[in-house]
């Protein structure tokens, strides 16, 4: 009787539990692992298993691939630590880049002009302070204008980037050692002044601990505190925030202080902390990708910690199996953008329940 | 009645929503061709859903649908359409920028060339046939809110609907306009088409419907013939045992003033004045009411007071105990409440403004008391006790003090938001449209609420659109019409009629406006 009842129908699930939401994910990894398996053998003739070994071989084969993970984790996850609120409030701050990168330069200006001047402990304090405030600087901009106009703080935050490496080819050209080279070269190369101390013989330990340090902060501060409490009120609603005596604008201006400080923190890691110079392009493009992991964690800092691994994880894998089996560097993409597809995909089923027709039961009516 | 086949048949209806709710276990409903039927019930009592059933924006769990004997597949609105049933939902599907007559068009898939001069003609042959007012060159964002909902009905019309569903239509119209939509609803209903209204107001169900069928936690209860019934039969089965329909309205205690309104004015953006030299004065242990149409300035009048609303002049007292008064003009909420002013505010817009739809019960009480303390961090314990409180002196219908608040049906949002209002203990309590879109239980609840903090002494001032309460319910009714006070009446003597007339025409003379200082 109900022959024309449709084959599948939709509904919305109340919640689901957390054991079913992981389930859902694995089974769609694994079954983005699976369709990934079949294109390699399928394009290329490899062994898929050998591609994966390979590519879990360039995060994990060395002890240094082990710490350049970790160290590219920690970047992308101190840029996305800086979003998280900002996000939270409904304040897309897309001038990730542009922030770390001021923060960079006024460090890196710290380290040339006046890095004979002081002693090595009050240099180093100084320029991760002038870090710190030039993100936040960069920031404020927009975020003035967003609270006092109403600016589209997207647009704008996305332009401030462009400004921000205007500026720095600008002071690149100022400083350029050897001159005409196009480039500023390692900063205080002798001297190291300005640089930070490793800890024992490891370059990256202290990055990887200062975010580590970061994200239980951050992941506090959202959770626990009237600040936290104030933006995510400010971000589902603003007129309730305005009804119950929040002025949004202070909290705008506030958030986004602390957003481009910690984008400047980034920027003063990436320079000082370790690569020890200045260039246009040493975010790297992180201010975006540290989008996608803030977005795919919900903006929760501790699943943040996940969403960098695998972002970083396929990133270098992909750059892996491009130098080991001689792929086009595209090869790596296409893996990477399938098995993100599924993951996102997955959400739909961990949202929505799908129901199909019972068979035999009604007809025997 | 017994012997025509319904237009249609609801078998069994079972729609479940998750593991927990079902909100329709195994109804049956039957529709006549040529009747009115009013379908009654509580929120949450399923009916919406059950409609939306109908209009193919749900699918069932279980349970078949039959039109005029021949069972049917409804799977999207789509098919609803093929199957002429129509659905007119409490917000409005528009699109703004279009004219009425694109709007109805609109999505149509008609063969051939797109011909607006046809579709006018045939949009005015409707129109003419059953009374509508519709200009079809008109654009939607220029008009009011029962012309939207006009064009609303006049598009399923179109399509060819013979079946109506209206999800509580009256709830944004005037009681004028109400009248005019039952008329057109009547002339329809000669015509033979079929109408399922949904209504939570009961003197609306007795005037237009021929029967009622009325639904309790998601089942069918039954029906009954309009003409052989009355409200307080309906509300008892709606509600599942005896209620009583009087409100109270104890005398005041000696009254003093708390609020003092003078030469109020405000401007909208555009600089058209929204409220008009207003002068008003509350009292303590009194309930003023303000009667209006929708849109004369009642929103501004309130979140003036409340510190929301920028004023363009005039003067706005608070009467301390003391006898000290405070100027609230130009202070926000926070300013407000640090001049030792305990002022709460239920406003219209509750989860657009009261309360934070995606976080939950404690976090919303947390709203009002999270500036407590000098700790940097918040303390969630006493917000957690506060709704644990509320959910228990005021029956809120929830899974835990932990459940998003927009999962929370209209009552329920309303109770936790009145609930965190009076926690604070306030001087002054403003309330916008307090029940509005609330069944009948949970209004009393509301009126009772209202009625407590009033016998503590608070000056409340209470927002309404149901003439029928403002006058049982207030000592006072302040008239506004287009922003000016019309008068201020006694609420024990004046009746319905008188304030009607008010609400439309500025200055009608009055011997009760007695108040004025």
């Amino acid at each position: 009787m109900n022959s024309k009842t449709p084959l599948i129908h939709i509904t919305k699930r109340s919640d689901i539990p957390v054991g079913r939401a992981i389930l859902i994910r694995v089974i769609a990894i694994a079954a983005a692992l699976l369709l990934c398996g079949f294109l390699t053998t399928l394009l290329t003739g490899l062994n898929p298993i050998e591609v994966y070994a390979s590519m879990i071989r360039g995060s994990f084969g060395t002890s240094r691939k082990l710490w350049n993970l970790l160290q590219n984790m920690a970047m992308l996850l101190c840029v996305a630590l800086a979003l998280a609120p900002a996000f939270r409030m409904r304040f897309w701050n897309l001038g990730g880049d542009g922030q770390a990168l001021m923060g960079c330069l006024a460090a890196s200006a710290c380290m040339i002009l006046i890095g004979d001047k002081v002693s090595n402990t009050a240099l180093i304090i100084i320029e991760s302070v002038a870090a710190l405030a030039a993100g936040a600087i960069w920031a404020l901009i927009p975020a003035i204008f967003k609270a006092k106009w109403n600016t589209n703080e997207t647009l704008f935050t996305l332009m401030m980037n462009y400004v921000a490496t205007q500026i720095v080819a600008f002071f690149i050209i100022i400083w350029e050692s050897p001159k005409g080279s196009g480039n500023i070269g390692v900063i205080n190369q002798h001297t190291e002044a300005g640089w930070f101390p490793s800890i024992g013989s490891n370059k990256y330990l202290l990055n990887v601990l200062i975010v580590i340090a970061l994200t239980l902060i951050i992941f506090f501060y959202m959770r626990y505190t009237k600040h936290g409490y104030e933006i995510s009120v400010v971000g589902e609603s603003e007129r309730t925030a305005r009804y119950i005596g929040i002025k949004v604008h202070k909290v705008i201006i506030r958030t986004m202080l602390l957003s481009g400080a910690i984008c400047g923190l980034a920027g003063l890691l990436l320079g000082p902390g370790t690569n020890h110079t200045l260039a246009t392009g040493i975010i790297d493009g992180r201010g975006f990708t540290a989008v996608m992991v803030a977005w795919l964690a919900k903006f929760d800092p501790l699943v943040m910690i996940i969403t960098s691994f695998l972002l970083v994880f396929l990133q270098r894998g992909s750059n892996e199996i491009a130098t080991a089996f001689m792929l086009n560097k595209s090869f790596g993409d296409i893996l990477t953008g399938i098995i993100l597809f599924f993951i996102i995909g997955s959400d739909f089923f961990i949202n929505y329940q799908l129901h199909f027709r019972k068979s035999g039961r009604k007809e025997a009516k | 009645m017994e012997e025509k086949t319904p237009k249609l048949s609801m078998r069994g209806i079972t729609k479940r929503f998750g593991t927990k709710v079902v909100a329709n276990d195994n109804v049956s409903l039957d529709v006549y061709a040529g009747e009115i039927l009013a379908l009654l019930g509580e929120n949450g009592s399923g009916k919406t859903t059950l409609m939306n059933i109908l209009a193919g924006i749900y699918y069932p769990d279980d349970g078949e649908i039959l039109i005029n004997g021949t069972p049917v597949t409804i799977a999207s609105p789509r098919e609803a359409f093929e199957h002429h049933i129509g659905m007119i939902h409490q917000h409005f599907k528009l699109v703004d920028v279009l004219t009425a007559a694109e709007n109805i068009v609109l999505g149509m898939n008609e063969e051939g060339k797109l011909d607006m001069k046809a579709a006018s003609a045939k949009i005015k042959q409707i129109c003419d046939a059953y009374g509508f007012e519709v200009n079809p060159a008109q654009k939607i964002y220029e008009m009011s809110v029962s012309e939207k909902q006009t064009v609303e009905i006049v598009k399923v019309l179109y399509r060819g609907a013979d079946l109506l569903i209206l999800d509580e239509p009256t709830a944004v119209l005037t009681p004028q306009e109400s009248e005019k939509l039952f008329a057109v609803l009547r002339n329809m209903r000669d015509d033979g088409k079929s109408i399922i209204i949904i209504t939570h107001k009961m003197n609306e169900v007795l005037s237009v419907s021929d029967r009622v069928a009325i639904l309790r936690s998601g089942a069918y209860i039954c029906d009954r013939i309009t003409s052989e019934t009355n409200a307080q039969e309906l509300t008892d089965l709606m509600v599942g045992h005896k209620v009583s329909l009087n409100i109270k309205r104890p005398e005041p205690k000696d009254p003093i003033e708390r609020i003092r309104v003078k030469g109020l004015t405000v401007k909208n953006i555009e600089g058209i004045n929204k409220l008009t030299d207003v002068s008003f004065t509350a009292r303590s242990g009194e309930i003023l009411g303000i009667a209006g149409i929708a849109g004369s300035g009642q929103k501004e009048l309130l979140e003036g007071i409340a510190g929301l609303q920028p004023i363009e002049s005039g003067t706005i007292e608070y009467v301390h105990h003391d006898g000290t008064t405070e100027n609230l003009i130009g202070k926000d909420p926070l300013e407000i409440a640090a001049l030792g002013v305990s002022l709460s505010f239920v406003p219209e817009d509750r989860l657009g403004m009261g309360l934070v739809a995606n976080m939950d019960l404690a976090d919303n009480m947390m709203l009002r008391s999270y500036r407590s303390g000098h700790s940097v961090f918040t303390n969630r314990k006493n917000p957690e006790h506060l709704a644990r409180e509320v959910i228990k002196n005021l029956e809120v219908n929830t899974p835990g003090v932990h459940a998003m608040v927009r999962k929370l049906s209209g009552g329920n949002v309303q109770k936790v938001l009145v609930g965190r209002e009076i926690a604070s203990s306030p001087t002054v309590l403003l309330t916008a449209y307090a029940v509005r879109g609330l069944d009948i239980n949970s209004s009393y609840t509301i009126y009772d609420l209202i009625n407590q903090q009033k016998e503590r002494g608070v000056a409340v001032i209470y927002v309404g659109e149901d003439l029928d309460v403002l006058v049982e319910l207030c000592d006072r009714i302040l008239v506004l019409c287009d922003g000016h006070v019309s008068g201020i009446l006694d609420g024990r003597t004046c009746d319905k009629q008188t304030i009607g007339m008010m609400m439309t025409h500025i200055g009608e003379p009055t011997e009760e406006a007695n108040d004025e200082q």
